[in-house]
């Protein structure tokens, strides 16, 4: 199983929901796939919906990591929804969530980026 | 059942091989009554090793292989991912949360804390020029379940 990237661009917040498995092997193609979108000087914001990743490992922290410290020199804010349990400990054990807000919901991450 | 049983496996140093690595673990695991978070955690540990293996071991040369060994014997697992690598100089180092010896790579640091937490123990063998062998363990909960 590999990794599905959508994306979509609401006002200056990028969606990106993950599908699948998140691992060193699919991390390049996430990161570079990111890099591209951002290079859209609108964007200053990320939600990452992560409803359907069914797995994710350290190299997912790097790249999240990776994309917030680009996002937070604009500015900009990260917002990570809909996580699974272990993933969500993953984060835990990263300090991940000192950084970036969580929200249950799509919805909801947007709205605290404004946008309806 | 019988309850005690293992398996080797060995396969290139390619990154598509991580997940496959982590699926046949979990798939020779799911003979026991193991939980599915015990089996997320488990995939999740094999993965970071493996991955360790691959890019600090090997450093991306394919024609490295990557070793596991899984048994299990009365709910106790073990896990042994080794590479014949070029080992880690300081392991305690390594060992650091956050820590990485490649952060151009944008590696989080985090693959051994990880390792720690997700398993009972964790030791790992190393020499610089002969590889690193990671050994893990953890108890199932279902032996737990029944011992109380």
């Amino acid at each position: 199983m590999s990794l599905t990237i959508d994306m979509e661009t609401k006002n200056d917040v990028l969606v990106v929901r993950l599908r699948g498995e998140l691992d060193h092997h699919t991390a390049d193609e996430l990161r570079s796939k990111v890099d591209e979108a951002l290079k859209g000087p609108q964007i200053r914001h990320i939600v990452l919906s992560l409803a359907d990743l069914g797995f994710m490992d350290s190299s997912g922290i790097g790249v999240i990591l990776g994309r917030y410290k680009q996002i937070s020199a604009r500015s900009g804010e990260m917002v990570v929804c809909s996580i699974n349990p272990t993933i969500q400990r993953i984060f835990e054990m990263s300090g991940l969530f000192k950084v970036i807000k969580f929200r249950e919901s799509e919805a909801e991450a947007l709205t605290v980026l404004g946008v309806a | 059942m019988n309850k005690q049983n293992f398996m080797n496996l060995e396969f290139a140093a390619l990154s598509q091989n991580e997940s496959f690595a982590r699926v046949a673990v979990a798939s020779f695991l799911s003979q026991l009554d193991v939980t599915m978070e015990e089996l997320e955690e488990i995939k999740t540990v094999v993965s970071e090793a493996v991955t360790n293996a691959i890019i600090h071991g090997y450093e991306d040369d394919p024609s490295g292989i990557v070793y596991i060994h899984v048994s299990y014997n009365d709910g106790l697992v073990e896990l042994t991912i080794e590479d014949k690598g070029k080992g880690i100089d300081d392991v305690g180092l390594a060992m650091q949360p956050l820590y990485t010896s490649k952060p151009e790579l944008e590696r989080s640091g985090m693959g051994f804390t990880i390792m720690e937490n997700f398993m009972d123990s964790l030791e790992v063998a190393t020499g610089v020029g002969s590889g690193t062998k990671v050994r893990l363990t953890k108890r199932l909960s279902f032996r737990a379940a029944m011992q109380n």
